[in-house]
């Protein structure tokens, strides 16, 4: 910034503002003072810049809200050769996250106050990103008995989930959703009926008849969900489908939100991006649960994202270690690192014709943190300073070895994308500037 | 024989490793294919032993146990004057994938020509390759593919019949586990048979007809009228979970007997890669019909299409060391 006088306020001037809740999208300015949105607006300094205050030229790029990533696994506690809070923190920020929610499947698992404790306390000192949680919504994942909904929501958990395990146990499930009523909490779900998912490596179809690999067919993803909206519909509690892969979910899904009920669901651009052939041969940086999917699935999430079916696009950032990803397919973990390439990949539709930016940006910023009731998220007066410059037009190859992100698991290396970030602030504080 | 085998035209089968079928052109199946015939005469003469592959080290690299592959492997390396070495490891007691890239960097640090590798996960022979130099060969992966067992079985047929085109061939059985399958289905249709597959339900892989084949779940449909009936070891390790009710109702549907055999042509074959499950897939009386089963055949072939793989294979190793060579005078 210039005119550097250390009061606090600052000024972005000459940038696209996009507020995907209000529907702006002008040219214009922001003030920040203090760490928050004081103004902001196209006529914003219309008559001349304060004295002394800093100013940064956006030069015309788009200046949004920062990106509220939904679904993050990060390494810390347990697995921290995979991904620690701090490298998690400067991956967000390289990304344009500004604020992302953990899942709870760490080690310890996070089905007690202490573990959110933990997390949050090592997220403030690494003061890089806002980092909140999901606890578990049964004790160690196990599906059988639930976590104290109560406490944990005192303690600012988010929402309430087994992260990348189904809760399989529908009369834990109905509990579940009615015991979270009482706190009008969210329960999350991993849409798998794990009795037709557990032993499929890969989508099933013709690519896994040939590989010889166990298939993993789209029935069990859609299954879940039906039974689970029976009991939200008997409960009237908030459920939140994750990842959504197939087709058929969308539809379903879809439905639901026309007769009324509190459904929401996200996917991650892996679904809307790559097909089943990106498992390839054997490839796998390309296995992810649920599996990578037909192109027919592909083209239904595609377009689930553009007409706004799905709520939220979340990176579902799962670092996977060399030794976890270098073995034989069947062995080998699932996942895909994101935080990095979540915007870029996101633009990809935008930048097609097949949604609009400020779709995408909503479902990138203001709608998650709706879901998940943040106070983040939008262009607000009194809202924190959380932003996000980038250059929507700009060509780039994705090179996972210049990744912040302790592991490198992507099966977007060397994939061209378009729309880089250029600076990412959180609470009016610089944690991200590219080169 | 060996001048005779290097009256064939080497450079028809290009490929450093042979890692499947479904890669492989008619051309290099059919080379392959009569390298082999010439290796089946060979084993027939009192003076089996060649020095071909003298000098040359052979690695069994067994993930999964198999007394049958291993011992032809063996034997063909042997006939070939080849060193081989046998290795059995288990995948139960280390994490399965550290195993895998370890045991390779190790052994290659050794030097070996060819590398002969079983694994029970599909891909994971291929993975390997990618980490070491010499050559290598499939001796089945997974549900994945098991190309000798393909190339014996074809030259058994052309042996006995004279020719793969135009012939019916029924593969019955757990073609869902079945890597044998998978690689007959491969070889035989490209090779311009036709293929049904014939399998409970329970036992069938998803969009199998995109593969170019007929499926059944009526064996009795599925027989009639084909030249060859393959069978399939039902592999009960592979299972878990309940994918046929019992053996006695498996044997009453899907076992091949006297009775469902007559809805085949007169002289239909019978072909089982081993080891059979008598009174489960196929009827004991028939498995021992010398008229009809081709089972015992298919051993010998074994040695003989094995024996051609590493012949051709240290070749294309040779042709490289010399172009390598080559490239640095």
């Amino acid at each position: 910034m210039t005119g550097a006088r250390d009061n606090g306020r600052k000024a972005l001037i000459n940038a696209r503002l996009l507020d995907p809740a209000s529907g702006l999208d002008q040219t214009g300015a922001i003030l920040i003072d203090q760490g928050v949105i004081q103004d902001f607006g196209p006529q914003l300094f219309n008559d001349g810049l304060p004295e002394g205050i800093e100013v940064f030229d956006c030069k015309g790029h788009c200046l949004a809200p920062g990106l509220v990533d939904m679904r993050v696994q990060l390494g810390e506690p347990g697995e921290e050769h995979k991904e620690t809070i701090h490298t998690a923190g400067l991956a967000a920020a390289a990304g344009g996250v500004t604020s992302l929610v953990v899942l709870p499947n760490t080690e310890p698992v996070m089905d007690d106050v202490s573990g959110i404790e933990f997390v949050a306390r090592r997220a403030r000192e690494e003061k890089l990103v806002k980092v909140f949680t999901y606890a578990a919504l049964t004790r160690r994942l196990e599906g059988r008995e639930i976590t104290e909904i109560g406490l944990l929501d005192e303690y600012g958990a988010r929402g309430f989930t087994d992260g990348t395990k189904a809760v399989a146990d529908a009369q834990v499930m109905r509990r579940a959703l009615a015991y979270a009523k009482a706190f009008d909490q969210l329960i999350i779900q991993h849409p798998a009926e794990p009795s037709l998912s557990a032993s499929g490596q890969m989508n099933s179809g013709e690519l896994a008849t040939r590989l010889g690999l166990s298939g993993q067919h789209p029935l069990a993803e859609v299954m879940m969900i039906e039974r689970d909206l029976r009991l939200v519909e008997m409960t009237g509690s908030r459920y939140h489908v994750a990842h959504v892969s197939t087709a058929e979910s969308v539809a379903v899904i879809r439905r639901a939100k026309a007769r009324g009920l509190p459904v929401t669901c996200d996917t991650a651009p892996h679904y809307f991006t790559l097909n089943e052939h990106g498992v390839g041969d054997y490839r796998t940086f390309a296995k992810v649960s649920p599996p990578l999917r037909a192109e027919s699935d592909r083209a239904a999430i595609a377009e689930a994202v553009a007409d706004g079916t799905i709520d939220a696009i979340a990176s579902d950032h799962c670092p996977q270690d060399q030794d976890s990803k270098r073995l034989p397919f069947a062995a080998a973990e699932a996942g895909i690192v994101g935080l990095e390439t979540l915007l870029a990949l996101s633009l990809a539709p935008v930048h097609r014709g097949d949604a609009t930016l400020l779709g995408v940006l909503a479902q990138l910023t203001h709608r998650p943190a709706d879901i998940l009731r943040l106070p983040v998220g939008r262009l607000k007066a009194g809202l924190p300073a959380d932003l996000l410059l980038f250059d929507l037009e700009e060509s780039w190859r994705i090179d996972s070895s210049r990744f912040r992100s302790k592991s490198k698991n992507t099966p977007f290396d060397n994939h061209p994308v378009q729309g880089r970030v250029l600076r990412t602030i959180v609470d009016g504080r610089v944690i991200f500037q590219a080169e | 024989m060996s001048e005779e085998a290097n009256s064939l035209d080497f450079s028809r089968y290009p490929q450093r490793h042979l890692l499947g079928i479904a890669e492989r052109t008619s051309d290099e199946i059919s080379f392959l294919l009569d390298l082999a015939d010439r290796y089946v005469v060979q084993n027939r003469l009192p003076g089996k032993k060649l020095d071909l592959l003298s000098g040359r080290t052979v690695i069994n690299l067994f993930f999964e146990s198999s007394t049958r592959t291993r011992t032809s492997f063996e034997l063909a390396a042997k006939r070939l004057g080849a060193d081989v070495i046998n290795m059995s490891v288990s995948t139960s007691s280390i994490k399965k994938g550290e195993t895998l890239i370890d045991t390779a960097m190790t052994l290659n640090a050794m030097r070996p020509d060819v590398l002969v590798v079983r694994h029970p996960d599909s891909g994971a022979v291929q993975l390997l390759s990618e980490k070491v130099n010499c050559a290598v060969i499939n001796g089945g992966d997974g549900s994945h593919e098991h190309p000798t067992q393909a190339l014996l079985d074809a030259l058994t047929i052309r042996r006995r019949v004279g020719r793969l085109e135009g012939l019916t061939v029924a593969i019955c059985g757990d073609i869902l586990h079945s890597r044998v399958a998978r690689s007959n289905i491969h070889l035989l249709t490209v090779m311009g048979a036709h293929v049904r597959l014939i399998a409970p339900p329970t036992l069938m892989p998803s969009s199998v007809e995109r593969l170019g084949v007929e499926a059944f779940t009526d064996m009795r449909a599925g027989l009639q009228g084909v030249d060859i009936v393959m069978m399939l070891r039902l592999q009960t390790e592979r299972m878990q979970g309940n994918y046929v009710p019992s053996i006695r109702e498996y044997f009453r549907f899907y076992g091949l007997d006297q009775e469902k055999l007559s809805l085949a042509k007169p002289d239909a074959l019978v072909m089982h890669p081993g080891p059979m499950n008598r009174g489960v897939e196929i009827d004991s009386e028939l498995a021992d019909d010398l008229d009809r089963s081709l089972i015992r055949d298919q051993v010998e072939m074994g040695v003989a299409v094995r024996m051609a793989c590493l012949d051709v294979l240290t070749r294309v190793l040779r042709r490289d060391a010399e172009t390598e060579a080559g490239v640095g005078t």
